[in-house]
């Protein structure tokens, strides 16, 4: 029921690929998905809440981007194939043009003593903000204090042993899905 | 030219390692980009990434001035490709298999299952740039300031602490060669 509600029909491929252009072009400073919600459910009314925390918790459970999956998952969910195609399309195309003449910038000047001072400053700010949105992504995820087990052992397996990133997903990945396996009681997994 | 098919292979390789974000791939990101193709020096891949952080959009496309780098205008398109391509396939695929699954316990269990490795990921990815990016303690005082800020408050975009960080960073690391 709540699945027929939640997809208006008469929402154009254009118009999708014009709102997430704009969402792709503004969404400074990272938190896209903020972006998103304020846009999709907030301001269009495209789908409600609940399918956005669903889709959401989809994408990241998934390899991709949580902007990327979500641009295929709401796309898809408005118009099907084309319009998965259109959202994905246009929430990249602004930081790819303007990262594409980032490039081309930092090959004409990266080797500017000024320009390297100012990088140095830049990398460290960003390295602060990547360990807040580790610890924010950690406290949404981990359910239980054992599953801090499988985050230190994931990173230190990556970054202290040099495994290859894929073994450690499937090893430790498996015995973390296994931790997490469905109980034998027959508690009901589905909806209440 | 004849880079074109190692991007395609590297790029869509690392794609699907962003599980939890984009920071999980980062560690394979160096290893390939800077130890086994050499196609940008370790502080250039650290800049870029870094610019990429303040850029709007999803958090990786810093992945197309590496393209750029390596092959120009085609490597740009080629490397964007080859990085969002796959995993949008997949999750078009599993997004309309998903709801088929509603009923399936398995499915709980690998959410949750793999959200503490994809945090691991994702802090291994930022222990690898802070590896490369703290190197003296200025820079090390800039990313714990900045941490300690976004941990208090929500409520300051953080594109500017960046832009804080390069104004200090233009005065306190100006000085080096």
């Amino acid at each position: 029921m709540s699945d027929a509600t939640s997809a208006p029909r008469d929402v154009t491929v254009p118009q999708i690929f014009w709102e997430f252009l704009l969402i792709g072009a503004t969404s400074f400073g990272g938190g896209v998905v903020a972006y998103l919600r304020s846009s999709l459910v907030g301001k269009r009314q495209w789908i409600d809440d609940k399918t956005f925390v669903e889709f959401l918790s989809i994408g990241q459970t998934l390899p991709g981007l949580n902007a990327t999956n979500m641009a295929v998952l709401v796309g898809d969910r408005l118009r099907g194939t084309l319009g998965a195609i259109a959202a994905v399309t246009a929430i990249c195309l602004p930081g790819a043009l303007l990262m594409f003449a980032a490039g081309v910038a930092y090959g004409v000047h990266g080797d500017r003593p000024a320009v390297t001072a100012i990088l140095h400053g830049v990398a460290a700010a960003a390295t602060g903000l990547v360990f807040a949105l580790t610890v924010q992504l950690g406290r949404k995820s981990l359910e239980r204090a054992g599953d801090l087990v499988f985050v230190v052992a994931t990173a230190a397996a990556v970054d202290l042993l040099h495994f290859k990133v894929p073994y450690v997903l499937l090893a430790v990945g498996a015995i973390a899905i296994w931790w997490h396996r469905p109980r034998s009681a027959p508690a009901q997994a589905g909806e209440p | 030219m004849n880079e074109i098919p190692a991007l395609v292979r590297v790029f869509s390789y690392l794609s699907l390692l962003t599980i939890g974000g984009g920071m999980a791939a980062f560690p394979a990101l160096k290893n390939e980009v800077v130890n086994i193709h050499q196609w940008l020096t370790e502080a250039a891949l650290i800049h870029l990434y870094s610019v990429g952080q303040m850029a709007p959009g999803p958090n990786m496309m810093m992945v197309a001035s590496i393209g750029e780098k390596v092959a120009g205008p085609l490597g740009s398109l080629v490397v964007v490709l080859a990085f969002f391509v796959p995993t949008a396939l997949i999750t078009f695929g599993v997004g309309r298999l998903w709801n088929k699954l509603e009923g399936w316990p398995w499915r709980d269990s690998i959410k949750k299952g793999l959200g503490p490795v994809s945090v691991g990921l994702v802090l291994a990815g930022s222990i690898t740039l802070a590896r490369g990016a703290l190197f003296n303690w200025y820079a090390a005082a800039i990313a714990v300031a900045v941490f300690v800020i976004l941990m208090r408050t929500s409520r300051i975009n953080p594109a500017f602490l960046m832009l804080g960080g390069a104004l200090i960073g233009a005065v306190a690391f100006g000085g080096m060669a």
